[in-house]
């Protein structure tokens, strides 16, 4: 293992109680998964209704799970509507938070802790709760009236609902109003301090430093001090309530294991965060300021957000009055010698397509963020699904290829955004980066990389002596000669144009010739990528698991348990949709068996089929959810044993 | 061309006295004297139908380009779709053919991405106003320094004579047999409304006077709109003739000159006058024996904008089209400056002109982080 973190060590070993297995409440009966006293891994789920701070409270709380050193995934499940009808179980914001050692791939399958603000949040949340998992359940707020909206007849605390699990039910309300009294705040906003209440409580419960949240909360406040001493008065309150009460039993604290880490410094990063932290790197390696033409949209607006904030590198934010006039912009800037990106989620792209095909008929760089989530049509703007692959890879009219590339997790993203924008620039393309709504919120550490190491990224030909037209032999890339250049004036446009002058064309060769050459010019990229690996497992015989994107962390860990269970299983996840690798057909062609698990209808294994003629089985998932490690092993073990995928939803008339 | 002299500029705000650079970016050398409309001339055959409006407007265009002194390679247009947007090809300067409707945002990222060109955006009457519209209204209303030219034929001609946003009603066309029913838009109105603050109405046959007033709009800091009335021989021929037709165009146009009373006709007899109780302006015989006092017309300011909207949408059968400087307001900074100018102090807060990748290394580290060792 490797030596622990400088700050701050996990802090709380001297008062842990060895597990009792004849104590109700010992890790074991929590079901939680224990090595000696201390445990390998936890999942934490915060629920509330959604004014009540969940978000904020599960971001606090992976923050110092952070800082403690341990290897981290986040997922945050919230409605769509910001003030969904208060006490309702589909107003609940939800934030889980995967804490432990470094297996901790995958924000858990199911949660062994889960804080309930109210019935309406238990109730949306107990069957996401582990048999005998531990549910602190703020019974201050199961009120007659609550217990009617969220739909219960009875208060199920006083019931069989909550057979099996373990529940604490603590008057949190109460507490809170009485912690933050001498501080003079109304109701409302004494209420509001709930979640740090709850939040003082849990890190207690896990022997996680109060200061940063501390620290966090005073600058948030900095302008409102009444507001900033009473949060902090609520936070210590829950966390001395814990440590009272533990005298009285129930409570109990546990140690959980860090993560085993390389060196270096790191810090915690969302999706969102690293692909614009990454773009604005990647201009930078090409000597461009970035120029980013974006219109709000869900789960994509953080992107635009995050760049807004980022003017000192040059970057230049420009919030359209739509999604067409978004690329637009953004393609205009390509034109002009910067790197245009636009971000969206797949209703948006839908919106871009027309211009997405200018592009390629340009032979412009532009890079194109499909933040996805579930669809058609506004399908579930704030759930995770991965079903615009189709889109990215053909939806645009006449032949117009362009590049596809996919992130696999939230750290992943930065190095994706750059990969990305390298091949934009040096074909002079379109490229689409798919990431999707779970890891551009999910957060995890992230090992900061030295940005002076990085390759430089080098533009094709640009003015001097090169005419607009002229084309690398290597890349087949135009020259990017940009306006403001002398004796280079040209028109380019959507109409075909000749291969030698770019003037209109309406020949016949010519149109041959240059459709030929928009579908050579994606092909070669994959002369570039480096060759598919295998992440896990040997690279012939057994089930090859393949997937993409945000599945990454539960497809490696049902690799690795199968394996375990003795099962030859790998697992290949793959960055590049288009072009795919030139190793992957044969590669795949050496498995007895292929997987692939996605969140969509089964998208990439008809593009699988289609491009290598290969039999595979496909696992698919389109609940708004993200794939759980569960669901893939369990289709593992089916194939392993000769059986087939039973997958009811495809049989559905 | 005395009419189209500027008004008095008004004293700058003093924000504007300091304008930012906005970015370390090569400059255009100043203007080359020596060029002649012909230079301006790309080399394609120019491909519009014997007798369109549009070759009259692009003489007046590549004539005016000469006479600013405008370097080709500083020079970019940009148009969407329709027989007006292939303008592009035929000028011998930076040109993009863009996509149905959307010149306005392409030219806008361009504008964004390098301040120093001069950007013109060539429309018509559908790309601009139907399939368009939207953009047309936000780049208007952000105030981007761009020359939006609207060619107005009142049909769509590249698709064979359908009926327009600006089509008289009860028009029939192909897809309007029995005559079409839509109300058509005023363009001009339809800018103001945007929010523009240059905003002027000419016609394609208006040679003498069309440099004049393009070199007016491209003289406007900020974005300018310009409505250029143009036949379409095939589709909607004789369509502005009442207007144009060298005997006509008298009696029908008043040029609206800043500072000047607002009177037309052959003989200057028929003037505008404010009706200070329908808050209208009354059609009015000047000067003779029955007329009113010429000091009583309306004199012509082009900073007013109710008087802008007014003259746009003058509207009855002794009506006069107007024509020329409706509107313009030079003292709002251009979007791109203000938009640049956010940049420009965030990079000189930071560590100058294009933080490197040392200093975003700095960035990502700032917050909390942990070290592992």
């Amino acid at each position: 293992m490797a030596s622990a973190p400088t700050v701050p060590a996990p802090q709380a070993t001297e008062t842990d109680a060895p597990a009792d297995p004849d104590r109700p409440d010992s890790a074991t009966a929590l079901g939680l998964r224990t090595a000696r006293e201390t445990l390998e891994s936890v999942v934490v789920r915060f629920a509330g209704d959604s004014g009540d701070g969940m978000q904020l409270t599960g971001t606090q709380f992976a923050q110092s799970a952070a800082l403690g050193g341990h290897g981290l995934s986040t997922f945050p499940d919230y409605p769509a509507e910001i003030r969904a009808p208060a006490g309702t179980p589909f107003g609940v914001s939800a934030f889980q938070v995967h804490f432990g050692a470094s297996e901790v791939m995958t924000p858990g399958d199911i949660s062994d802790v889960l804080v309930a603000m109210n019935p309406a949040a238990l109730k949306a949340n107990l069957e996401r709760l582990r048999p005998g998992g531990l549910a602190i359940v703020d019974t201050g707020s199961f009120t007659k009236r609550a217990l009617d909206k969220a739909g219960y007849a009875h208060n199920p605390l006083d019931d069989q609902t909550i057979d099996g699990f373990r529940i604490l039910g603590l008057d949190i309300t109460k507490q809170t109003i009485e912690a933050v009294k001498p501080h003079g705040l109304g109701n409302k906003d004494a209420l509001r301090c709930k979640n740090m209440w709850t939040l003082g409580l849990t890190l207690w419960m896990f022997g996680r430093d109060r200061q940063p949240v501390i620290d966090w909360l005073t600058t948030k406040f900095a302008a409102k001090a009444p507001l900033a001493e009473a949060n902090v008065a609520a936070l210590n309150a829950g966390h001395a309530y814990g440590e009272t009460a533990e005298l009285g039993g129930g409570l109990r604290r546990y140690s959980v294991l860090p993560a085993e880490a390389d060196p270096g410094e790191y810090r915690t990063v969302t999706g969102n965060q690293a692909l614009s932290w990454g773009l604005v790197a990647a201009a930078k390696l090409a000597g461009l300021d970035p120029f980013v033409g974006s219109y709000p949209i869900t789960p994509a607006s953080p992107i635009l957000h995050t760049l807004s904030g980022m003017k000192q590198f040059g970057v230049i934010t420009f919030q359209a009055e739509d999604e067409i006039a978004a690329i637009c912009a953004a393609l205009g800037a390509s034109y002009a010698g910067q790197l245009g990106i636009t971000s969206s989620s797949g209703p948006g792209i839908a919106l871009k397509t027309e211009a997405l095909g200018l592009a390629i008929a340009t032979e412009l760089p532009l890079v194109v963020v499909n933040c996805q989530r579930g669809g058609p049509s506004t399908g579930l703007p704030t759930k995770t699904e991965q079903s615009d692959l189709y889109q990215a890879i053909y939806g645009r009219n006449g032949d117009a290829p362009l590049p596809v590339i996919a992130a696999s997790g939230p750290a992943d993203c930065f190095h994706t955004a750059i990969e990305a924008t390298r091949i934009a620039i040096e074909t002079m393309t379109p490229v689409i980066v798919l990431t999707d709504g779970f890891m551009a919120n999910a957060a995890e550490p992230w090992r900061l990389p030295d940005l002076t190491g990085l390759e430089p990224i080098t533009p094709p030909k640009r003015g001097g002596d090169a005419g607009p037209f002229e084309r690398d032999p290597e890349t087949q890339a135009r020259a990017w000669v940009t306006p403001g250049t002398p004796d280079r004036m040209h028109r380019i446009g959507g109409i075909e144009k000749d291969f030698d002058t770019g003037h209109i064309s309406y020949d016949a060769a010519n149109h041959q010739r240059m459709t030929r050459l928009r579908a050579d010019k994606v092909a070669r990229v994959a002369r570039r990528l480096p060759a598919q690996r295998v992440e896990q497992g040997s690279d012939a015989g057994g089930v090859a698991v393949v997937g993409w994107g945000s599945t990454y962390g539960a497809l490696a860990q049902a690799v690795r348990q199968a394996r375990r269970e003795g099962i030859e299983a790998a697992h290949i996840h793959l960055r590049h949709l288009n072009p795919f690798p030139t190793n992957l057909g044969a590669l795949l062609s050496g498995y007895d068996q292929i997987l692939v698990a996605e969140m969509n209808n089964g998208q990439l294994a008809s593009v699988l089929r289609d491009r290598y003629r290969i039999d595979l089985a496909s696992l698919t998932k389109v609940s708004g959810q993200p794939l759980t490690i569960c669901e893939v092993q369990a289709a593992i073990a089916r194939l392993d044993a000769g059986q087939s995928l039973d997958q009811p939803d495809q049989e559905i008339a | 061309m005395d009419q189209f002299a500027p008004p008095p500029p008004p004293a700058p705000a003093p924000e504007l006295l300091d304008r930012p650079q906005p970015k370390a970016r090569p400059k255009a050398d100043p203007a080359v004297p020596g060029l002649a409309p012909k230079d301006f001339a790309s080399d394609q055959e120019v491909r519009w139908c014997p007798g369109c409006g549009d070759y009259a407007i692009l003489k007046g265009i590549q004539k005016t380009l000469a006479e600013l002194g405008a370097r080709p390679e500083s020079t970019v247009f940009v148009s969407g779709i329709g027989c007006s947007s292939r303008f592009p090809y035929y000028m011998n300067t930076y040109g993009f053919h863009t996509i149905h409707g959307r010149a306005p945002a392409v030219a806008t990222g361009i504008k964004l991405a390098n301040p120093f060109l001069d950007v013109w955006v060539v429309t018509g009457d559908g790309d601009g106003l139907s399939i368009g519209g939207n953009h047309l209204l936000h780049a208007l209303r952000r105030n981007v320094d761009l020359n939006i030219l609207l060619f107005n034929n009142a049909i769509y001609g590249l698709t064979k004579g359908q009926a327009s946003p600006t089509t008289a009603l009860g028009t029939r066309t192909p897809s309007t047999p029995e005559g079409s029913v839509d109300r058509p838009i005023n363009p001009c109105a339809f800018a103001l409304g945007s929010g523009a603050r240059f905003v002027a109405r000419t016609t394609d046959t208006a040679q003498k006077t069309l440099p004049g007033l393009l070199k007016r709009a491209h003289a406007h800091h900020g974005g300018s709109f310009v409505e250029i009335f143009q036949n379409c021989v095939v589709y909607n021929d004789g369509a502005f003739a009442d207007l144009t037709a060298k005997a006509a165009a008298p009696e029908h146009q008043l040029y609206a000159v800043h500072g000047q009373p607002l009177i037309w006709g052959k003989d200057r007899r028929r003037g505008l006058k404010l009706n200070p109780n329908t808050l209208k302006l009354d059609i009015v015989a000047v000067g003779g024996g029955d007329g009113v006092d010429e000091t009583e017309i309306m004199v012509h300011n082009e900073t007013n904008p109710i008087l802008a909207q007014m003259l746009a949408t003058l509207s009855g059968p002794a009506a006069p089209v107007v024509m020329g400087v409706l509107y313009c307001d030079d003292t709002a900074p251009p979007y791109e400056e203000a938009l640049l100018r956010q940049v420009h102090d965030a990079e000189a807060d930071e560590s100058g002109p294009s933080a490197d990748l040392a200093a975003l290394n700095g960035f990502l580290r700032q917050g909390r982080t942990w070290t592992v060792s």
